[in-house]
């Protein structure tokens, strides 16, 4: 009996010992973070005041610019370029949209049914990334140039005649319109899309469709009670890394549209570099941002992603 | 039981090959209506292969499944009146225990699917949980959610697929118990895989004992244990000393052996063998029937037993009894295991014994097999 009280004592005075590099060791997150810390400060924070404080400037170039707390550019750029603005969302919403239908079947694919494929599709998914924005988007002039065999096809199939009345299309062109620019963003923001919705399917257990399959659903209602509910978070990251790109492009409309399908991130581009407004950009550039933010807390609170695993 | 034969199972010459490999071999197989059935067997013997063509998460690459009179071989999962427990449970994650258990319900078209769906979770004691999400569970909570996710369809064949397997020793005991009664308070075919041994026994009113892809035998616990005919049953189910030896003659129903040097007497009917005189026989017993008397005492040993000596090599006190291995002319690690009724304290390592036992435990076996099939090896019991 005396043996066993006696044991825990030599461990006793190694305790204080321990103390000093536990308490480095608490710091060790924080020197990790300063880099990252540093980063953010020198190229998000600070350009952001400076913007924030550009949008409240008056003044021309030749006089240069003050602050002089002048909040009416906001109303002012509002009231002139809203139509942008709803056309940007308008043409990212599609997009996202188009991504969506066009990428889950192909992520489901890869994930359930490609077997050894699988690696070679998700290359295929990446490939265009080896290539610039700018070539890539350019190519869409030529697949979609007006005597092209796209717009011939579409043109004999009628389908022309349905997007022209929709809206979508002028004429016997597609090019120029807004179906020419929504076509764009869909093609370069895709595997943005595949991605995420890739990730997410990849992780579900086989098993769950079994199970599904074993308590009577079909294999729809498996898909859409099982598979589809466990995709969310890919589904509602997918749509977000499409949508806010999408919303802000100004390359897509510049390229493949027309005056016509001015998005705000061409007006933001022009007030910058040609007019040379920096306020009326900068105001613009903050009720971008903050219209985004808004859709996407409100987007992400409705589809609920914080409920699920 | 009623002579409603709806939850028979009746698999005749089910096969699965993949590729070059044969995961089950052409398999006729019953299983009675109500019956609690299980598939013993090592990993990778077919047993979990067989259960999922009667679930139809596989098919079958000859022979039909038959549940009653109906043909399933060709019906998809979701369109058979048997339901499934998953090994590790495969619980929907995204859906709260109440809706889990609601799943078959709600496809099947039923509305009002609230009283049975509190019913089910109080019969497994989950009434409280309803409304919590799988991964807030613990291991037996969630194995019990399984089940009753299973057992509310009604299906005419419950099929469980190494259920305890995630499950500490305890609580599998306890789970063991808790499955036992409900089978019997629902009275529906459950068909039970399980590499565990002791969990058939416990359980199973029939064991069918699979190696290979084969039924190496089947048979009740009781049976299987005491009437072993491969060396694999023998081996895999609890431990038996196996002894090679020859025939030497008849006597009457009895067939008298010879053995290093030693005569063993082994019932005619309990030998799965051919006897030939002069030819070979595995003679068999199980470590619990044989009694151990110190070599001094050997006359007091009352005729007509089997007896063979040897020297006690290690002893090992387990409680309720004393584990000895001895080394013997005919066995260098013979097994004998003794209740701790009356302990002779002459009984220790480097002691000469005379091991002893009546005859009609003895059982035969063929020589011509791996005396060795079905022993646990230490990877076997890591898996």
């Amino acid at each position: 009996m005396s043996a066993v009280t006696e044991a825990p004592p030599p461990l006793a005075p190694t305790a204080p010992e321990k103390k000093p590099p536990r308490r480095r060791g608490r710091l060790t997150p924080y020197w990790l973070l300063l880099p990252g810390i540093l980063w953010l400060v020198v190229f998000f924070a600070l350009p952001m005041i400076y913007q924030a404080s550009t949008s409240v400037q008056t003044g021309s170039l030749e006089q240069g610019y003050k602050v002089t707390w002048h909040f009416a550019t906001y109303w002012d750029a509002l009231g002139e370029y809203w139509p942008q603005f709803v056309r940007s969302v308008l043409y990212a919403a599609a997009a996202t949209l188009l991504c969506l239908l066009l990428g889950y079947p192909l992520a489901y694919l890869i994930a359930f049914r490609a077997g050894r494929w699988r690696n070679l599709i998700m290359v295929l998914v990446i490939a265009p990334f080896f290539t610039s924005f700018l070539i890539r988007t350019l190519a869409w002039k030529t697949i979609l140039a007006d005597s092209g065999p796209v717009v011939g096809a579409l043109n004999t199939l009628h389908v022309l005649d349905v997007t022209n009345w929709l809206g979508w299309t002028q004429g016997d062109r597609v090019l120029a319109t807004p179906l020419a620019v929504v076509c764009g963003l869909t093609y370069n923001f895709l595997p943005f899309m595949i991605l995420p919705l890739y990730t997410s399917l990849e992780r579900i257990d086989g098993r769950l469709h079994e199970a599904a399959g074993d308590l009577y659903a079909k294999p729809f209602t498996t898909f859409r009670k099982v598979t589809f509910p466990l995709s969310m978070p890919g589904v509602v990251s997918g749509t977000l890394l499409t949508f806010i790109p999408a919303a802000g492009d100004y390359v897509n409309a510049d390229l493949l549209g027309s005056t016509d399908t001015r998005m705000v991130g061409n007006v933001i581009q022009t007030q910058f570099l040609r007019i040379l407004d920096y306020p009326t950009a900068a105001a613009l550039s903050f009720i971008l941002m903050a219209a985004i933010l808004i859709m996407v807390t409100l987007y992400i609170r409705r589809s609920g992603t914080e409920d699920l695993v | 039981m009623t002579t409603d034969n709806s939850g028979d199972v009746r698999l005749s010459g089910i096969s699965k090959t993949y590729g070059a490999f044969t995961a089950v071999h052409p398999l006729d197989l019953t299983v009675p209506q109500g019956s609690f059935f299980a598939l013993l067997g090592a990993s990778g013997c077919g047993k979990t292969t067989t259960l999922r063509m009667i679930a139809g998460l596989e098919e079958p690459t000859a022979g039909a499944v038959r549940l009653g009179d109906q043909d399933v071989t060709h019906l998809p999962p979701y369109k058979r009146p048997v339901n499934t427990v998953f090994q590790s449970y495969a619980l929907f994650p995204h859906l709260d225990i109440f809706e889990n258990v609601a799943f078959g319900l709600r496809r099947r078209g039923i509305k009002s699917v609230k009283k049975q769906v509190e019913e089910m979770l109080d019969l497994v004691q989950l009434g409280e949980q309803a409304r919590k999400k799988p991964h807030q569970l613990s291991g037996g909570q969630q194995q019990r959610v399984a089940v009753a996710r299973a057992l509310i369809n009604h299906p005419k064949v419950l099929l469980l697929d190494e259920p305890l397997g995630a499950l500490d020793l305890k609580l599998r005991r306890q789970m063991q118990l808790e499955l036992k009664r409900i089978q019997t308070e629902v009275g529906i075919t459950f068909i039970h895989v399980t590499h565990d041994q002791e969990e058939a026994m416990t359980m199973a009113d029939t064991v069918a004992v699979m190696n290979a892809g084969r039924v190496e035998q089947l048979g009740s616990p009781t049976d299987l244990y005491e009437n072993p005919q491969t060396t694999f049953v023998a081996n895999f189910l609890g431990t038996s000393n196996l002894i090679e030896a020859e025939v030497d003659s008849r006597s009457g129903e009895d067939i008298v052996l010879r053995a290093g040097g030693g005569k063993l007497s082994l019932p005619g009917a309990r030998c799965s063998a051919p006897t030939t005189t002069g030819g070979k026989v595995l003679v068999g017993v199980r470590p619990e029937k044989i009694s151990l008397t110190h070599a001094d005492d050997a006359g007091e040993i009352p005729e007509g037993r089997n007896r063979i000596t040897g020297r006690i090599v290690d002893s090992s006190f387990i409680g309720v009894s004393t584990q000895y291995v001895i080394d013997s002319p005919v066995c260098p690690e013979f097994e004998v295991y003794a209740q701790n009724i009356d302990r002779d304290v002459r009984l220790v390592p480097g002691a000469e014994v005379v091991l002893h036992w009546n005859p009609a435990h003895t059982f035969g076996l063929d020589a011509a097999q791996d005396i060795d099939a079905g022993v646990e090896t230490v990877e076997e019991d890591a898996a």
